[in-house]
């Protein structure tokens, strides 16, 4: 039959969030840690720079990475590779789209290049994937055309704390709304800052229109397991592997607990002779929150 | 359905979630397979999208390659999309060289062959033996390379088969559960059913 093909669609760019579910997505710096990653059961990579860990001790203007180090990790597996653009930055976004990326991190964890504008995510063929601390900012990030929502957690803190908060505040108010009667539907809209329709079809379908994705302070299988059992469905693991002693071995244990998350007896037996964690840190260290970037 | 029918769909990552959606749809009961024990309490299995390399990998480190290909060989009816049709095909290019398939349909596909996700589409497709075209959504999609003289093929895009059927094991290229029509999985209930 010839029918023509539709590219682009949110069916299609929701569909390949749909499949990472249950996995791990892992932040590499180059080829090598990339391969380390495939070989470890990531279901993607996401190419960047440096970790935020990184970042947050070097200061400085944090970008898109060089397109040269992102068509490296391309050619290095086989998986999708995902990249960051700045906040608001929707040609570093453009640019991430013709060099093939299969997903966009529109990421708090870079340096805001707009402080009132997000991307407007419908214009583009790739999907993206927005950080979120609530319901109502996860909601403003679908409603401009996000695939896929990740707490914000705080990165490069290797402290599971505040994706903790994150999640529970967002799968908190959907239970909350998927209570509430049809009257105080318009009450959640407002209080949320949320359109009206969004928050309506939570409370018949009972979730959010996309996938529900942790991310931020993730550093051994026991915090993916947690994540998951707390509703989120995939982690994102920045510089909890390849700031850890042994990145291989860390990265293969945090695959194994996502998918068994709910089997204390595997995360148990994974948990064994992984070398220390990174170090992290607390939340009253830190200066900058990059959670408060976005809105 | 008959009573009691299970399906099993393998819960290691990916679209399994989608999947057990569209069999609560059409009230055929299912459970998540996870390890050994889980695939003991299931009649078929459902071999969901998601990626082939990281799914071989923890079908290894929960010791369900061996019993998961046993029970294939032993005629449990099973069906595969995208990454799932990659862990049924005989020959797997473009994968990874330790990335292990069950050879249980004979079929040469190549891993992500329509193209990275810019490319991924959806289309009308017509299926043998049904009117309605079929609604079909393609995301990193795997093409078929070759099919052996025992494979049946169910549909065609663009003169590549797309789904196909041998025995008791059907696969697709394409993601029949992230669509609101059941055709494929009610296809797929009644093979099970007269397999039993």
């Amino acid at each position: 039959m010839a029918s023509p093909n539709t590219t682009g669609s949110m069916r299609v760019q929701r569909g390949l969030a749909e499949m990472l579910k249950g996995g791990v997505i892992m932040d590499v710096v180059t080829p090598g840690q990339a391969k380390i990653a495939e070989d470890a059961g990531a279901v993607a990579v996401m190419a960047l720079e440096r970790v935020p860990a990184d970042i947050r001790r070097d200061g400085g203007v944090a970008r898109m990475s060089d397109p040269e180090m992102i068509e490296g990790i391309k050619a290095a597996v086989s998986i999708p590779v995902m990249a960051k653009a700045r906040i608001g930055h929707f040609v570093e976004a453009q640019v991430l789209e013709a060099l093939g990326v299969d997903f966009i991190d529109e990421s708090e964890v870079l340096t805001p290049a707009d402080e009132a504008h997000h991307i407007d995510k419908l214009k583009f063929t790739v999907p993206f994937v927005c950080g979120a601390t609530n319901l109502g900012e996860a909601l403003r990030r679908i409603s401009e055309g996000a695939a896929l929502i990740r707490s914000k957690g705080e990165a490069g803190t290797g402290n599971i704390v505040e994706a903790v908060r994150h999640l529970r505040s967002i799968i908190g108010d959907i239970r909350k709304i998927t209570q509430a009667d049809s009257a105080e539907l318009f009450d959640w809209a407002k209080k949320l800052n949320a359109p009206l329709p969004l928050v309506q079809e939570i409370a018949e379908t009972g979730w959010l229109q996309v996938p529900l994705f942790c991310a931020g302070g993730i550093a051994t299988p026991a915090d993916a397991a947690l994540a998951m059992q707390l509703g989120a469905e995939s982690v994102f693991v920045g510089s909890g592997i390849f700031k850890s002693d042994d990145p291989a071995p860390r990265a293969k244990a945090i695959v194994e607990a996502t998918t068994h998350f709910r089997d204390a007896h595997i995360i148990a037996k994974v948990s064994r002779k992984l070398g220390a964690p990174m170090t992290g840190i607390s939340m009253d260290e830190i200066n900058q929150r990059y959670a408060e970037r976005g809105w | 359905m008959t009573v009691g029918t299970r399906i099993g769909v393998l819960a290691l990552q990916g679209a399994f979630a989608a999947h057990r959606a569209v069999l609560d749809r059409i009230g055929a009961q299912s459970s998540e397979v996870r390890t050994p024990d889980d695939l003991d309490d299931v009649d078929a299995l459902v071999l969901p999208g998601g990626e082939s390399t990281t799914m071989s990998m923890l079908l290894e480190s929960s010791l369900l390659f061996e019993p998961v290909g046993k029970r294939i060989a032993d005629g449990m009816p099973v069906l595969g999309t995208c990454a799932g049709m990659i862990l049924l095909a005989r020959e797997v290019t473009d994968g990874r060289d330790d990335q292990r398939s069950f050879a249980a349909l004979d079929i040469g596909v190549q891993r992500n062959a329509y193209g990275r996700q810019v490319d991924s589409f959806e289309t009308e497709l017509s299926i043998r033996g049904s009117d309605a075209p079929f609604h079909a959504v393609f995301i990193r999609a795997p093409r078929i390379v070759r099919t052996g003289d025992d494979v049946e093929v169910l549909a065609e895009h663009a003169g590549t088969p797309v789904l196909v059927r041998s025995m008791s094991v059907m696969a697709a290229s394409f993601h029949p559960e992230l669509t609101d029509d059941d055709r494929i999985h009610r296809l797929f209930i009644e093979q099970v059913r007269t397999t039993r």
